[in-house]
């Protein structure tokens, strides 16, 4: 099965995984597997209306999916998919300081 | 040695070295990779970094002692006593100081040659082509989403290199946004994420070395792209994994439709950025989101004078061992599953650190059938700072 690599700030909800094997055939059909599993994490992947967030990139290897076939990006086996998240670091601004 | 070309392109004369920066700069004038050409163009060049934080510090001092000729800072903060952990370019005494003086004192101490340029006001779309058009590198060290889409826009319009780092809790990021060779920020993220998604490092936490390995990364971009040697980390994305020490690498590739450095830009001037990242949106949602509140002062008069109130706190065990007021614990994640633990029919005084967590577990008990229940304003730290001392503030 395909290995998804998970950043740090989503594996909360991953019970603290940093590699997960999820089965698909493409990128698409993995992640929402990955979110069928774990669905704590559907927010922070997908839009309500099911698309991909555009702050989150997804890896085939080292390169964006975007610049492959998106969503339809074959994944094989040995393949190995990172989402790498947007960060900024330092202030919360408003909430929480 | 150079294997691109230079920011600086040549010595102008104003960079002349003294005696004593040969002698200070010995290990670097002895590499053919920098010499006394490239210590010049050093010294000539000009570095903005944005913020003097957790990325800037550790920027800030190196390219100092490295002989950067001109470091602007744009940093309106104060030095607060939990900035030590990570901002090393400040210290003990410099608690309550602005940032920008702070710094200016210890670059002075390092290296006596280096020209610094402060700016204590906030970077805003009226003034940062202003402030940046006479930097040759932009670096940045910022905070938060809103000002890292300024710097980026602002790069790319005034052309200049955006020497770009992140972190967050044990993870960093780093790269060389220069639109005229490669992608921008906008390439690789045209969209932010909606306030309140991502957590910060007042959320989150980060552990303070980080910052001084991705800082140092940016320092060693800097310097390269000065001097023109290597290969800088231009279309490439370095991602720092410091609990497993492991570094990876991500291509990164210019977006032909980004609309501020594509093929047909549609933003050709900068923006509101706090708009474009949904701040004011998220301070409207909040504000018609309120929950009843308690202040510190009120529930210790109501406990003081017997009264019928129960205290929950909802922060995370290993947070209650740093501080806490005896309250009962549920931290927020677990509220859910446990309010079988609670009476409905209490009253109910719910903290956190700061006030935010504990907002939404009031939400949560009101949803749940729970009458009676309040947000203590301020959380922990408001208790700490009004009615007792000796709690721990973190």
């Amino acid at each position: 099965m395909p290995k998804v690599r998970i950043p740090t700030p989503l594996r909360q909800y991953t019970g603290g995984s940093s590699e997960v094997q999820v089965s698909g055939d493409t990128a698409g059909e993995t992640l929402g597997n990955l979110a069928e599993e774990y669905p704590d994490l559907r927010q922070h992947l997908y839009t309500s209306d099911g698309r991909l967030r555009s702050f989150v990139n997804v890896y085939k290897g080292d390169e964006d999916i975007r610049y492959l076939d998106g969503s339809e990006t074959e994944v094989s086996e040995n393949d190995e998919l990172s989402i790498i998240p947007s960060i900024a670091g330092g202030s919360a601004g408003r909430r929480c300081r | 040695m150079q294997t691109r070309q230079p920011l600086i392109q040549s010595s102008n004369g104003s960079a002349e070295l003294s005696n004593e920066e040969i002698a200070r700069y010995s290990r670097h004038l002895i590499m053919p990779e920098v010499a006394l050409d490239g210590q010049k163009k050093l010294k000539q060049a000009r570095v903005l970094t944005v913020g003097a934080g957790g990325l800037g510090s550790p920027l800030a001092l190196y390219l100092a002692a490295a002989g950067v000729g001109t470091l602007g800072i744009v940093d309106f903060d104060v030095v607060d006593e939990s900035n030590l952990q990570r901002q090393i370019i400040h210290g003990t005494s410099d608690v309550g100081r602005p940032k920008m003086e702070s710094a200016r004192d210890r670059i002075a101490d390092i290296n006596p040659n280096v020209h610094v340029e402060a700016y204590e006001d906030a970077l805003t779309s009226e003034n940062a082509l202003d402030v940046f058009k006479d930097f040759d590198v932009i670096v940045d060290g910022t905070d938060n989403f809103p000002t890292r889409y300024l710097v980026n826009d602002a790069c790319v319009l005034l052309g200049k290199p955006n020497v770009y780092g992140s972190i967050f809790r044990f993870e960093g990021q780093a790269s060389v946004f220069y639109a005229k060779e490669g992608p921008c920020y906008r390439c690789l993220y045209p969209e932010p994420p909606p306030p309140g998604l991502v957590p910060s490092c007042a959320e989150g936490g980060v552990l303070g070395i980080l910052p001084g390995a991705i800082g140092t990364i940016q320092a060693t971009e800097t310097a390269k792209l000065i001097l023109g040697i290597g290969e800088p980390l231009i279309g490439r994305l370095l991602l720092y994994d410091a609990l497993g020490m492991r570094f990876r690498e991500m291509k990164l590739r210019k977006d032909p439709s980004c609309p501020v450095c594509g093929e047909n830009p549609t933003v050709t001037e900068l923006i509101d950025y706090q708009e474009f990242c949904g701040v004011p949106q998220a301070q409207a949602w909040a504000a018609t989101d309120e929950v009843p509140e308690i202040t510190v002062n009120e529930l210790k008069e109501k406990l003081d004078n017997g009264g019928e109130i129960s205290v929950l706190d909802v922060r995370e065990p290993y947070e209650y061992e740093v501080a806490n007021i005896g309250a009962k614990l549920i931290p927020l994640g677990e509220l859910p599953e446990r309010l079988a633990e609670l009476d409905k029919d209490d009253t109910f005084a719910v903290h956190c650190r700061t006030g935010g967590r504990s907002a939404n577990a009031v939400k949560i008990l009101q949803n749940a059938g729970f009458q009676d229940v309040y947000n203590v304003k301020g959380g922990i730290t408001a208790w700490s700072e009004e009615i007792d001392p000796s709690v721990p503030k973190y």
